[in-house]
């Protein structure tokens, strides 16, 4: 094998390597009883926050539409999901089959509630679909919010179990590579080659024969569906379902997972959905108060100074003397291969308006 | 009786939100992108309003610096986030546009603290009674900015040169820049007008309740647009029009006991069936794509 095909390998499968070692590491650990509490509890939230970034990845990298409501439709999944464990708890017990009865169900409400969402925005172009979601988002809340008590619990939200701390994290790390999977597999076959064909150039993917609204729906449907996967592992692993964990801010979070692993890199979105989760957990205990808000400024920062970067085009002989790849090209030795990315995803033309 | 005050707070109510809107709607039709931050300069002015309050006393001096105040933010938001990306994909403009918005609310909160401040000095009491209701001040005082802001605006769209212009660059930016516009200019000129506008709401919003948050122009923004969605995006009429009308659907909806709770998700409901049935929003054209 030269050298290319093994950079192709790794870069489509070291994902998944890595986080079934991971997963298997702490697996072991459990087991053995060595595990922390604290690492098991990160280790779910980390996952979370994974499905959450590939799948928002998904609509903004190689869809090019932009949702602001991803936390909407977690919020969705959490609710709807997190029901059916507590009815189901009494019948089956906190048990496997309560769990992943209620993360289908989740899912399955929150890509119904994506298609609702996404068929009127969808079908226009333009950035409707970043408005209609972030109402979305959060109208969704405080719908849940005043709901009958009994149902979700209004203000003090609504309970529910909490699976075994020393098997959810296993679950939860299922669930991402399924996400993984389904993201990588929809994007290499033929459905995702028209989806990133609509990205790049919709008229022409419209002269083409190619469903626009068709394959823009079943992309965002299948994000929510993520989505409210992320939801209901939110529930089980918080016991606590209360709409104010799902604002407009939690929205903004994951999009900035998003931006900064790279707009249509999935691997991009895994680091970055880790390294933020990690920095969350880590700064929740040094910024207490009004300090908090400093990590708001400093995403904010991330948002713009990324975008900016990347995508300014007086910023173009810049970008291209000062990025990642010639600043690894510096640690290499004398022939410094010229690795052509596997594909352009997170590049738009500059040639949008023909 | 009780749905005339309905309708005459309604009225109030969209005028805030038309004025909002028209901030929206120009700079959509200009700089062909969604001003995300715009809900955030009404914040910044509001604070504004408080700073120059504590240290000068009169509402007028508040209002006056505010305007200024959202008119520099306005062009520097403009000038240093949006510029650099004209030209670039649309999705790049709109992620930029959401960080400047966090950026703003999350630089209030450092400045200022979380807790919500009560400019109480803003606020206009009192009411006009008619026979056995009242109407309060504060609603008389919008419905008259509303309609002053509105004629102001459209004569000069209409009449003035650089309002001309406008409407050229909003058309085509590259034939606009052939007849010797100034393109850049004139969208500068469009984000000054439109956060005065957002100023000059902002005044609106705390004349009738004077409590200022972080998030005070978070949902008036959504709802703002989605006014301007209603209206026609990129329409100036569309969006008085747009406005008015949601307010007085928002302030009816509110007056039903059992809808009362949901009146946002009414709303919201109303921006889907819009976008359903007429995407082009009321006054709004379709415009064919051409290749």
């Amino acid at each position: 094998m030269d050298k290319k095909a093994v950079f192709n390998f790794l870069k489509r499968y070291l994902s998944y390597i890595i986080i079934a070692a991971v997963a298997l590491f702490y697996t072991v650990m459990s087991l053995t009883g060595s595990a922390k509490t604290a690492d098991l509890y990160l280790l779910e939230k980390i996952a979370i926050a994974i499905i959450l970034a590939v799948s928002l990845g998904m609509v903004v990298g190689f869809l090019g539409e932009l949702s602001l409501g991803h936390a909407g439709f977690m919020c969705v999944g959490a609710y709807l999901g997190g029901k059916v464990s507590v009815i189901l708890e009494p019948v089956l017990g906190n048990s496997f089959p309560t769990l992943l009865i209620s993360i289908i169900v989740g899912g399955l409400v929150a890509a119904l509630a994506g298609v609702v969402i996404g068929l009127p925005a969808l079908r226009l172009r333009g950035d409707y679909l970043a408005i209609v979601t972030l109402a979305f988002g959060e109208i969704a809340r405080s719908l849940f919010m005043n709901a009958p008590e009994a149902l979700f619990g209004g203000t003090t939200g609504l309970k529910s179990p909490r699976f075994d701390k020393n098997s959810l994290f296993i679950v939860a790390f299922a669930f991402v590579l399924i996400t993984i999977a389904v993201t990588q597999n929809l994007l290499h076959s033929k459905h995702g080659r028209a989806v990133t064909s609509i990205r790049d150039n919709e008229i022409a993917a419209r002269a083409m024969g190619i469903d626009v609204t068709k394959y823009k729906l079943l992309v965002f449907m299948i994000s929510s569906f993520f989505a409210g996967v992320a939801g209901v592992l939110f529930s089980y692993s918080n016991s606590r379902i209360q709409s104010a964990s799902f604002d407009y801010n939690y929205s903004i979070e994951i999009l900035v997972m998003v931006v900064l692993g790279g707009i249509g890199s999935i691997n991009g979105s895994i680091v970055a959905a880790t390294l933020i989760t990690f920095l969350n957990v880590k700064l929740q205990t040094m910024l207490t108060g009004d300090l908090a808000v400093l990590q708001n400024l400093f995403y904010a920062l991330i948002l713009i100074v990324i975008v900016i970067y990347k995508n300014a085009p007086a910023l173009k002989t810049f970008r291209e003397k000062y990025n990642f790849k010639n600043f690894m090209a510096l640690f290499r030795k004398k022939y410094p291969i010229k690795i052509r990315r596997f594909s352009d995803y997170g590049r738009r033309k500059n040639n949008q308006h023909l | 009786m009780k749905f005339l005050i309905a309708l005459i707070n309604g009225l109030s109510a969209g005028g805030t939100y038309a004025i909002i809107a028209l901030g929206y709607t120009m700079v959509y039709g200009i700089a062909k992108m969604l001003n995300f931050a715009h809900g955030d300069v009404i914040m910044a002015g509001g604070y504004m309003m408080f700073v120059t309050l504590t240290l000068l006393g009169h509402p007028l001096w508040a209002v006056a610096a505010a305007v200024v105040f959202c008119v520099v933010l306005g062009i520097v938001i403009e000038r240093f986030a949006y510029r650099p990306l004209r030209g670039a994909s649309p999705l790049a403009v709109l992620i930029t546009a959401i960080g400047v918005s966090s950026l703003l609310q999350s630089l209030a909160q450092i400045l200022f603290g979380s807790a919500t401040k009560m400019p109480v000095k803003l606020q206009i009491s009192g009411a006009f009674k008619i026979g056995s209701f009242d109407i309060a001040y504060s609603t008389l005082i919008t419905l008259a900015v509303t309609v002053v802001v509105m004629a102001v605006l459209t004569l000069f769209v209409n009449y003035s040169k650089t309002g001309r212009a406008m409407i050229a660059v909003s058309e085509d930016r590259d034939a606009a820049l052939l007849m010797g516009i100034n393109t850049n200019a004139i969208i500068t000129i469009t984000f000054a007008i439109g956060s005065a506008l957002a100023a000059i709401a902002g005044y609106l919003m705390l004349c009738k309740a004077p409590s200022l948050s972080t998030t005070l122009g978070a949902m008036p923004g959504i709802k703002a647009f989605t006014a301007a969605v209603i209206g026609g995006i990129g329409s100036i009429p569309g969006a008085m029009v747009g406005g008015i009308l949601l307010g007085v659907i928002e302030s009816l909806s509110y007056s039903v006991p059992a809808l009362a709770p949901y009146t946002d998700a009414v709303e919201f409901a109303i921006l889907i069936i819009v976008l359903l049935v007429k995407p082009s929003g009321i006054l709004g054209k379709m415009r064919r794509e051409k290749v």
